[in-house]
C-alpha cells in the first residue's frame, strides 16, 4: 500500500537553516548537513530543502551545497530555490537529487515545466505554489519571488495548467499559515486537490502531529510537509530537530486512513 | 569490487556512501577503464528514458557494460531508470534500450485504474518478494521502499519477476534474468531496507 508522506521542509538562507513566520522573521536553526544527518537517523519519508534567497537575490542555485545534501541524504530529496532553466534542472538531477522544485520560474515561464519534464521526466519536476489570501473577498492568489510579488493567478487553475504541461507533483505553500503552527488550510488543499491528478504535498501551518493526521484523514494519500513542527519544541520555540518514531508514524497513518 | 556506473545520472554518491559505511569495496566508474576490475555493477538512474540512454551512450562505457554483463556474466543491479534501460524499449522514449532483458517499459494506464490514482507513483510502498533469500534476504516481509515513476517494467517472461508491488494493480518492482537484476524503487534512498538490499547484492 502506498503511504502518505510526512516531510520535513528546511529553509536555507545565507548557507544556514532558518525558520520563518509568514515568510518573514527568519530565525537561525542550524546547519543543513547536520540536520540531514539527524533526519537520516530518524528515517524521514522525504526531505524538502528550499533556498529562500536565491530567486529574490537573482542568484543561481548553490551547487556545492546541493551536491553535499544529495550525497548525505539517505531519503529522497526535493531541492528548490533559484531554478530558472532546463540546464540548471539537469545539473541538479545529475548531482543525485530526485526532485527539483520550481516556483517563480514556473509562473513567469510555464514552458520551463514542459521542457524540463521532457528532459528529466515528469516525476522529477515539482512546482511549489506560494499561496496567499488576498483582497477583500479573501481569494487565494499565487505569489512569486518568495511571496513578495502578486501574480493575479488562482491556485487551482494554475495547478491544472502545470499538470497539463507535465509537472509531476504540486506543493502548496500557504504563506498565511507559514510558521503559525495552528493547522493546515484545508479549504485551500481541497480546491487544488480536486483540480489535479498529480501527487500533492501541503506545507504551512502544521503545529502538531494532530494536524498531520487531520490532513491525512481529510485527503488520504497526500504529502504532509512541515517546517516548525520538526525544528522547534515548546511554546518558546527552542530549536530541536525531531520527527515521529516509525511506530508512531505507522499508528498515526493507520488511524487517519481508517477514519478517512 | 563493485563499480557504480557514473554516466551523469542518478545518485552515485549516496550509493557509494552506503557501501563505504558497510565496509564493502566499491568505486565510482566513469570510464570503460574504471569498469574492468568490476566484479559487480550498479547502474543507477533518475530521469527520462531517452536522456538516460543518451548519457550512457556518451559515457563511452556502453560496450564495456554489454561485455561484462552479457559475455562475462557479472551481476548487475539497475535502479529506477537504470532498470528500465535494461529493457528493449520504453513508452517514454524513442531510443532503443540495452535489451539485456526481454521486456518493455510501459506507462501506467490511468484508464485501467479502478479508482482515482495519482501519477507519478510517488512515495513509500510495499515490495513483496516471490522468493526468499538472495536479494531479499531479511526483507521477506514488511519491507518498504521509495518509488518515483510513471512507467513500469513489463518482462515478457513471468519467471523474471522477483518481487511485486501494488499500485492499483500489481506490477514487477524487481526483476531478475540470470545475472541481471533490476529494481524500480530507490534502495539508496530507502533507509534500512535499502541498505539491506544493497548489502544483499554485494553478498550474492
Amino acid at each position: 500500500m502506498l503511504r502518505p508522506r510526512i516531510i520535513p521542509c528546511l529553509l536555507v538562507k545565507n548557507g544556514g537553516l532558518v525558520k520563518t513566520v509568514r515568510f518573514g522573521s527568519p530565525k537561525y536553526v542550524g546547519d543543513p548537513i547536520n540536520a540531514v544527518r539527524i533526519f537520516n537517523e530518524k528515517e524521514v519519508d522525504e526531505l524538502i530543502v528550499l533556498d529562500i534567497d536565491a530567486t529574490a537575490q537573482n542568484r543561481a542555485p548553490n551547487y556545492s551545497l546541493i551536491r553535499n545534501l544529495a550525497a548525505e541524504c539517505r531519503m529522497p530529496l526535493c531541492y528548490g530555490g533559484g531554478v530558472k532553466t532546463v540546464e540548471q534542472i539537469q545539473s541538479i538531477v545529475s548531482l543525485g537529487v530526485e526532485k527539483v522544485a520550481i516556483s517563480s520560474a514556473a509562473i513567469h515561464d510555464p514552458k520551463l515545466v514542459s521542457d524540463a519534464a521532457e528532459r528529466v521526466g515528469s516525476q522529477s519536476i515539482v512546482v511549489v505554489m506560494d499561496v496567499k489570501k488576498s483582497g477583500v473577498d479573501g481569494r487565494y492568489e499565487l505569489r512569486s519571488h518568495n511571496g513578495s510579488r502578486a501574480t493575479g493567478l488562482g491556485p487551482a487553475e494554475f495547478a491544472s495548467e502545470i499538470e497539463r504541461l507535465g509537472a509531476g507533483e504540486v506543493v502548496i505553500n500557504a504563506i498565511d499559515r507559514d510558521g503559525v503552527m495552528k493547522g493546515y488550510d484545508l479549504d485551500l488543499v481541497a480546491q487544488v486537490r480536486d483540480a489535479i491528478s498529480l501527487p500533492l504535498t501541503v506545507l504551512g501551518g502544521a503545529g502538531s502531529l494532530k494536524d498531520v493526521a487531520g490532513l491525512i484523514r481529510a485527503f488520504g494519500i497526500i504529502g504532509a510537509a512541515a517546517g516548525s513542527l520538526f525544528v522547534f519544541k515548546g511554546v518558546y520555540r527552542a530549536v530541536l530537530i525531531r520527527y515521529t518514531s516509525s511506530e508512531e508514524k505507522d499508528a498515526l497513518i493507520a488511524a487517519a486512513l481508517e477514519a478517512a | 569490487m563493485i563499480a557504480i556506473v557514473n554516466y551523469g545520472l542518478g545518485n552515485i554518491h549516496a550509493i557509494a556512501n552506503i557501501y563505504k559505511r558497510l565496509n564493502i569495496p566499491a568505486r565510482i566508474a566513469s570510464s570503460a577503464e574504471d569498469l574492468t576490475q568490476a566484479q559487480k555493477i550498479v547502474l543507477p538512474g533518475v530521469g527520462a528514458f531517452d536522456w538516460a540512454m543518451t548519457r550512457l551512450d556518451q559515457s563511452g562505457m556502453r560496450e564495456c557494460l554489454d561485455d561484462l554483463v552479457l559475455c562475462k556474466g557479472r551481476p548487475v543491479l539497475g535502479i529506477c531508470v537504470g532498470m528500465q534501460m535494461m529493457a528493449k524499449r520504453s513508452d517514454e522514449g524513442r531510443l532503443e534500450g540495452l535489451g539485456w532483458i526481454d521486456a518493455d517499459v510501459r506507462r501506467f494506464d490511468e484508464d485501467s485504474f479502478a479508482h482515482k490514482t495519482r501519477l507519478p507513483h510517488m512515495g513509500w510502498n510495499d515490495v513483496v518478494p516471490r522468493k526468499d533469500g538472495g536479494l531479499f534476504r531479511g526483507l521477506e516481509s514488511g519491507a518498504r521502499f521509495y518509488f518515483l515513476h510513471s512507467y513500469y517494467f513489463a518482462p515478457s517472461q513471468e519467471g523474471d519477476v522477483l518481487a511485486i508491488t501494488d499500485y492499483n494493480g500489481s506490477y514487477a518492482s524487481c526483476v531478475r534474468s540470470g545475472n541481471i537484476f533490476g529494481v524500480q524503487f530507490h534502495p539508496e534512498k530507502s533507509h534500512q531496507w535499502g541498505i539491506q538490499l544493497l548489502n544483499n547484492f554485494a553478498e550474492l
